[in-house]
């Protein structure tokens, strides 16, 4: 199933609105949303999941628009990892990932032996089957957002929407999580991912969408938008560059503190640091 | 026992805690039948239950302690379910069926009843009304300009029944001193002015066929109203469905009982400490064990110091502060 944006527009509160969006996210694809903190990423990803109405235009789900769809129909298909959650309320770890199978069950219906065997797995692929009767509570943030991801493998949609999943993992649990995504991508479902560390992108997505803070915005395949020029006015932020494995790899370049040409606007509304969405 | 199992292994051993809190409840109907002013020895309560005994001891449970007995479970059950609703509401442990101001309403209406001078009957009906009224208030402050959240309803709330709280206090510093004792009784919650059992346990079965089929949607609830969404709950209709029926169902045992303290937040409170989260046995467990408490907090009342009368409020207070702190302390969560 493909995720399509028909001249879509964010309604972001108290911004103009923004350039119009139109593009296809087709099976198969992994798209990456890029951009400094604050130009839309989370909202474009809530939008594309039917979560906020859009300015303008459209999202259109398979071959209907997104708002004709019942909300529990679009949620076969959809699948969300917030970055934000909300666990003030008590739940241990396989209760979370069985809420993944909310939208295949009736009201009446409860989970059935194959829907714990299948939240079990995706525990298990994430590496955290062991938790399973663990309350929420107790876990490490990393451990938090392996559950999150669990979910929604647990829901197993056609389309991945990913806030930022490399979110409190160490190194070698970002690798494993990115590996994830690229295994469900290549088993024919799409994901789109909103990242804030540029190698990652380099390394994982291969498509980009690009959204600037001033509402414009640029897409296309990966080695089209990964130009050091057009990532520099993306953050507002001067770049070094090599290459690795074949793979370019993006550092910030660290210079006097007035020396950021690029910037249009009053250098506090940015950080001139590492790229960072703190949560 | 393993959630994977409880998950899972369908009606039997999930659902058996219901078993024995169905069990508790109805020990509880029987002890506040046998003991009283006259306590009854199990003899002569088979004797009664069977339609043999003294015409007094007939009379005495049948028309006096049945009633009381089935308005207290009533009530009880009402309070904790729409305790353990509002938490689910305001995604917050801590909520209870008063959070939002609507027994301070109630308070208020049903002070000003008796300050006039009206029968019992009127008292319980402006009670109700108040309920509603506050209520309605709380919600259209919350609703404001479009998008409220539980956060915003939370602080209307909190401080609507700080407001009300206030009113009472000058109301009861207003008051005649011969009319502060039942003042003070209503609102500590005393089941000496329920009238006929048939509302709250009517409200009580009608809001477990209501509910219970969302027992599934609200555990994905809880986890965030956004979350929720994206997995394909009507967040916006569900939330006013919860909002009303526990509104409804704190008005009516407030109605009953006056506010009874303590129920609607510590039942579903211990009742998740001990069967975990799981709002499909947690509701239901929640009506059961409510109602189990209060049944046995009013036989406590009007029998401890008998043929005084204590307010029911302070016994559950009194049973339940200790209870809840030791669960706590123990559970180290």
């Amino acid at each position: 199933m493909r995720l399509h944006c028909d001249a879509l527009q964010v309604d972001i509160p108290g911004r103009a609105p923004s350039q119009p969006l139109s593009l296809t996210v087709e099976p198969g694809s992994r798209w990456g949303v890029l951009g400094p903190n604050g130009a839309g990423k989370t909202t474009l990803l809530h939008t594309l999941a039917g979560l906020r109405p859009a300015a303008a235009g459209q999202v259109v789900l398979g071959e209907r628009p997104l708002a004709a769809w019942r909300r529990r129909q679009a949620a076969q298909h959809l699948g969300l990892v917030f970055q934000e959650r909300h666990d003030d309320f008590p739940a241990t770890v396989l209760e979370t990932a069985l809420i993944g199978r909310h939208p295949f069950l009736h009201a009446w219906q409860n989970e059935s032996a194959e829907d714990a065997a299948r939240a079990h797995q995706a525990l298990d692929q994430l590496g955290i089957d062991h938790l399973a009767e663990r309350p929420l509570a107790t876990l490490s943030g990393g451990e938090r957002q392996r559950v999150s991801i669990a979910t929604v493998l647990t829901q197993s949609p056609d389309i991945w929407l990913v806030d930022e999943p490399t979110n409190h993992l160490d190194l070698h649990h970002q690798v494993e999580v990115m590996g994830l995504l690229d295994h469900q991508a290549r088993s024919g479902r799409a994901v789109v991912m909103c990242l804030h560390d540029l190698n990652l992108a380099a390394r994982w997505c291969d498509h980009l969408l690009l959204l600037y803070p001033d509402g414009t915005a640029c897409w296309g395949p990966r080695d089209d938008i990964l130009v050091t020029s057009t990532l520099e006015r993306l953050y507002r932020q001067p770049l070094m560059t090599a290459e690795i494995d074949g793979v370019p790899v993006f550092l910030p370049r660290v210079t006097a503190p007035s020396s950021s040409s690029l910037s249009s606007s009053s250098p506090s509304t940015f950080s001139r640091g590492k790229p960072h969405d703190a949560t | 026992m393993l959630a994977a199992d409880r998950a899972t292994a369908g009606h039997g051993a999930r659902f058996r805690p219901l078993l024995w809190l169905a069990l508790l409840g109805l020990i509880a109907i029987l002890v506040s039948l046998a003991l009283g002013s006259v306590s009854l020895t199990p003899r002569e309560m088979l004797a009664t239950l069977i339609g043999e005994g003294s015409s007094l001891h007939h009379t005495l449970v049948w028309e006096l302690r049945l009633p009381r007995a089935l308005a207290a479970f009533g009530t009880g059950a009402l309070l904790a379910l729409a305790g353990a609703l509002m938490q689910v509401l305001l995604r917050n442990p801590l909520a209870d069926p008063y959070v939002l101001g609507l027994s301070g309403g109630a308070s208020v209406a049903a002070l000003l009843a008796m300050l006039a001078g009206v029968g019992t009957a009127l008292v319980s009906a402006s009670a109700f009304v108040g309920a509603l009224v506050s209520t309605l208030i709380v919600f259209a402050l919350a609703h404001g300009s479009g998008s409220w959240t539980p956060a915003r309803l939370l602080l209307t709330g909190i401080v609507m029944a700080s407001g009300w709280g206030a009113i009472i206090t000058f109301l009861l510093a207003v008051s005649p001193v011969e009319q502060l004792p039942g003042m003070l009784y209503w609102l500590m919650g005393d089941m000496a002015y329920a009238g006929s059992p048939w509302p709250v346990l009517c409200v009580a079965l009608l809001s477990m066929v209501v509910l219970v089929p969302l027992g599934r949607t609200l555990n994905v609830l809880a986890r965030g109203g956004l979350q929720a969404a994206a997995l394909g709950v009507a967040v916006r209709p569900l939330e006013w469905t919860l909002y009303l029926a526990a509104s409804l169902a704190t008005a009516m045992a407030v109605t009953t009982a006056g506010s009874v303290g303590f129920v609607g937040l510590m039942v579903p409170h211990m009742l998740r400490l001990r069967l975990g989260a799981d709002q499909r046995l947690i509701l239901p467990a929640s009506l059961l064990a409510g109602g189990a408490l209060l049944t046995l907090a009013d036989t406590l009342a009007r029998s401890l110091i008998a043929p005084q009368q204590l307010p029911v409020g302070v016994i559950t207070a009194l049973i339940g502060v200790p209870s809840f702190l030791y669960l706590l302390h123990r559970s180290r969560g």
